[in-house]
């Protein structure tokens, strides 16, 4: 069983019938008892990484997802849930994240040409940058996703395992052992998504 | 490289699809779960439901209508009509919507955007203008098209998107049902204004019209249409063909 952490923020829908969709046994839970019995854990995430990251907190979840991870389940964070795995964000003020993926999270207009748009909204290609990491098992160079975001991590070539061209290679997914992260919203990338997420699903802990 | 998106927009009441020709006239077109299916197995790259209900009943429909819609689609539901406050936000994006499309609530009260925006994040508030032209200027229309609030568009937009919308739909009502093509002065003068994501709504009668409108007008990010997609006049894979045929990226499904 999944469970999908449930602290307070939208979209947790949308995943649960994703997994649905690939008949995988879901649960959207605030029961850190859950959390625990639980072979795998999806950290989502819509909003604001502030918003977001406080009430992660709130909810006391915080610290059982970073006990997990540590302990090797595991975690795929999705969108802002991904940028909640890195050690800071800077959307609205400066925030502590979980600090599992080495890195920050910073508005990507200080880093493209001026004249592209902000957010990223729409569907962009996968490049692969570890073709071998265990989400992309279905994946192919040049697949398109749907991403959605102003904010994306950085300094954090050492777990890239994806990146998106949009004015700069962009980060698209991360891995850091037992630690996935996705940018873009698998939930919402059609078939390829599904993909993604059905290959964490049956990630067995090889790591890449 | 980012692709161009293509939106066929439904507009739901009591439970079903109905397009109106310059707002008036509305007809039965089809089944929302049933039309939103068809169109993401077709490459459809999102699509938006307006709800132009106005009853209590009507609203209830329409959100298990997209709660169905969430169950079976997996590409990017927007969801516009009746949204006055960050509640209406939360009831929708509760049944899998990922945007939320505002136009005359965020015209009653413009901090709407901005609390939404720091709630959900900028990416998932989506300011919809219905602009025509009087007096020779470009001017908001509130309440489906029907009252002329005296705004003028360009700088309404520009203030939506200081206050935190993400993305703007531009729908013309001087273009919209006519299906002459795409305003493509209005669009232009939008896109020179703001920086976010511009999606072009209003007057698509033919795949050519999307050609000239992202050839014409690069800072278009998506173009939305109804009533062609509905009756079968356009199909998705043939307009994307098309659009590749002249270099502009899509996504192939």
């Amino acid at each position: 069983m999944i469970a999908i952490v449930d602290y307070g923020v939208g979209n947790l829908f949308s995943l649960k019938c994703s997994f649905a969709a690939i008949g995988v046994d879901a649960a959207v839970t605030g029961d850190a008892a859950v959390l625990h019995e639980a072979e795998r854990i999806l950290l989502p995430g819509v909003g604001a990484f502030g918003d977001a990251a406080a009430k992660l907190r709130e909810s006391g979840l915080d610290r059982v997802v970073i006990e997990e991870a540590k302990a090797g389940k595991p975690l795929l964070g999705v969108c802002v849930g991904m940028q909640l795995l890195f050690e800071r964000g800077f959307e609205y003020g400066e925030h502590a994240g979980l600090g599992l993926v080495p890195g920050e999270v910073r508005h990507i207009g200080e880093f493209i040409p001026a004249g592209l748009k902000i957010p990223q909204i729409g569907w962009n290609a996968l490049h692969l940058v570890k073709s071998s990491c265990p989400l992309f098992r279905y994946t192919k160079e040049g697949d398109y996703v749907y991403f959605v975001h102003s904010y994306a991590g950085f300094d954090c070539a050492d777990s890239t395992a994806a990146t998106v061209e949009y004015g700069a290679a962009l980060t698209a997914a991360v891995q850091r052992g037992n630690i996935f992260g996705t940018q873009f919203h698998p939930e919402k990338s059609g078939r390829v998504g599904l993909n993604i997420l059905r290959a964490f699903t049956e990630w067995e802990g090889t790591t890449c | 490289m980012i692709t161009k998106r293509i939106i066929p927009c439904l507009d739901v009441r009591d439970g079903r699809v109905v397009k109106g020709v310059n707002f008036e006239g509305l007809s039965d077109v089809s089944s929302p779960v049933e039309l939103g299916r068809y169109y993401s197995d077709s490459g459809a790259d999102e699509l938006v439901f307006y709800d132009i209900t106005a009853s209590h009943e009507g609203r209830r429909l329409f959100t298990d209508i997209l709660t169905e819609v969430a169950r079976t689609i997996f590409i990017p539901l927007t969801v516009g009509g009746g949204i006055a406050s960050v509640d209406d936000f939360d009831r929708v994006l509760k049944c899998g919507a990922d945007k939320v499309s505002v136009n005359s609530g965020a015209i009653r009260d413009p901090s709407l955007i901005h609390n939404a925006a720091k709630r959900y994040g900028d990416q998932c508030v989506v300011l919809s203008a219905d602009v025509k032209r009087v007096d020779g200027e470009f001017r908001v229309f509130a309440k489906g098209g029907r009252v002329d609030t005296g705004m003028e568009a360009i700088a309404w937009i520009k203030k939506g998107v200081s206050l935190g919308a993400g993305e703007i739909v531009v729908n013309s009502i001087d273009t919209d049902g006519v299906k002459q093509g795409f305003d493509l002065e209005m669009l232009a003068a939008v896109c020179d204004a703001v920086k976010v994501p511009v999606i072009a709504s209003g007057g698509a009668g033919c795949v050519r019209d999307f050609v000239t409108l992202f050839e014409t007008l690069p800072g278009v990010d998506a173009g939305l249409a109804a009533s062609i997609f509905h009756f079968g006049e356009v199909t998705i894979p043939e307009l994307k063909a098309e659009l590749k045929t002249h270099g502009i990226p899509v996504r192939e499904v």
